[in-house]
């Protein structure tokens, strides 16, 4: 059984990972408004490479939450639309199981495209090379966590017709943590401060988000549904 | 709006050889459903065990999908409880789901893949044989020559016989069926049919909805009216 339930884990991840392949829309979409989005900062603030230093961190962190909610509907929407979600609700293996495993999907496909185009983007706004490395380092600390908390959002409101704006007002206030050690690890690290305590606690809130987020999702998908 | 559910069970029991006698059971206790304050159905108490099919009637909007859904586990009664060989199937769940196949309204088709990518995804889910080849089954359903088609090119029909082809790699002994027939050809019919009479001797059981007449040579349908007396 338990070697089947990791045959079911892959094959999950594997589906998603087809299927996004096929959609390219899925990922591309959410990477392009990220691109563009921060790109219209030095727009609309100035090209003076001083301000654009101060707030890039912010503005790359910020358009990113932003990208990862736009993507956010794609864990479980289509599922649900074409009855899916049922079958996965009614497998023999742990539904938790299969849950982390798109969670980890969305991840991959949103995430971490989100984490390679950091360095181009914080360059783009004057951000230093210092800066960078502590930029993608706290990305990767900090996007898992945006999939994680965002799929119980998405597992609450998949039932409802318009649940996209619900969804927002759901998950936004959850990522204000995430932001704040986010960005604030840039900013302190920037300084020449110690930012470990900044890591750590971001690490501690990926923990714990991964530990129970799919949980909770599990359990919201089965009151959508 | 208030209004009263009657609910009026009525039984024709088959006279037939079981392949494996009543080993399997499952059992409705006074299962009431109440949707946005209307009440479907009330104090519904029924059992169906190994070999006996189960045709549930009632008009549209009566709560058929919906007393599937519960007896699926996908939904809570407002009160009662189903029970799986004697124990309530939230609480077992995962022994409940290894027992059962449910095809509900939608296919649960992905349209972005093929007809075989998609029975192989449903075969690394469970409660599949082991000895079944995703070929012959595309074959059984009339859609081999389909099976490098993306399913979203694929008629309202053909993707319903996608659909219930799980239903032949599944070894599950319980199936619940929502509409199978629904845009299924006569010839599709018959072969749903075939399957129905196939998996009953083999000691299966299956609960299912249908508008349509549906004939089986080898086992006797009971019935189970749900709804409102007019």
């Amino acid at each position: 059984m338990k070697n089947s339930s990791l045959n079911a884990f892959r094959a999950m991840m594997y589906r998603d990972f087809t299927l996004a392949m096929r959609n390219h829309s899925e990922w591309a979409n959410p990477l392009f408004f990220f691109i563009i989005a921060c790109s219209l900062f030095p727009l609309g603030i100035g090209p003076e490479s001083n301000t654009l230093e101060r707030i890039a961190p912010g503005i790359i962190w910020v358009t990113a939450l932003l990208a990862s909610m736009m993507s956010l509907e794609s864990i479980f929407r289509s599922d649900f639309e074409d009855g899916y979600l049922e079958q996965l609700v009614l497998s023999p293996y742990p539904f938790t199981l299969l849950v982390y495993a798109k969670i980890l999907v969305h991840w991959v496909i949103t995430g971490i495209p989100l984490i390679l185009l950091s360095p181009l983007l914080g360059a783009a706004l004057h951000l230093p090379t210092d800066g960078i490395g502590l930029l993608m380092l706290s990305l990767l600390l900090g996007t898992p966590v945006l999939s994680l908390i965002g799929s119980i959002g998405v597992a609450l409101t998949v039932g409802l017709k318009r649940g996209g704006m619900l969804l927002s007002l759901l998950v936004l206030p959850l990522y204000i943590p995430v932001l704040i050690f986010g960005a604030g690890a840039v900013d302190v690290g920037l300084g020449g401060l110690d930012v470990s305590g900044h890591f750590l606690l971001m690490g501690s809130i990926l923990i714990l988000a991964f530990t129970l987020a799919p949980l909770a999702t599990a359990a919201a998908i089965r009151v959508s549904i | 709006m208030l209004s009263f559910g009657l609910v009026i069970p009525y039984y024709i029991y088959p006279s037939m050889d079981l392949a494996d006698t009543a080993t399997l059971s499952l059992q409705a206790n006074q299962l009431s459903c109440i949707r946005n304050d209307i009440e479907l159905f009330s104090d519904l108490s029924f059992e169906v065990q190994s070999g006996h099919v189960l045709q549930i009637e009632g008009a549209n909007g009566c709560g058929k999908t919906s007393l599937l859904r519960i007896l699926c586990g996908l939904m809570l009664p407002s009160e009662g409880q189903v029970t799986w060989n004697g124990s309530d199937i939230q609480k077992e769940r995962i022994t409940y789901n290894s027992n059962l196949a449910y095809i509900g309204h939608y296919n649960g088709i992905k349209g972005d893949l093929s007809c075989e990518e998609n029975l192989r995804f449903f075969q690394s889910l469970g409660n599949t044989r082991e000895d079944i080849q995703i070929d012959d089954i595309l074959q059984q359903v009339g859609l081999l020559e389909k099976d490098e088609s993306h399913a979203r090119k694929l008629s309202a029909g053909q993707r319903r016989r996608l659909a219930l082809a799980r239903l032949l790699m599944s070894n599950a002994a319980l199936w619940i069926l929502d509409e199978p027939f629904t845009a299924l050809d006569p010839e599709g019919r018959q072969l749903i049919e075939g399957y129905f009479d196939q998996h009953c001797s083999q000691g299966g059981m299956i609960i299912f909805t249908t508008h349509h007449p549906v004939a089986l040579q080898h086992t006797q349908i009971q019935f189970l009216r749900i709804g409102h007396e007019k």
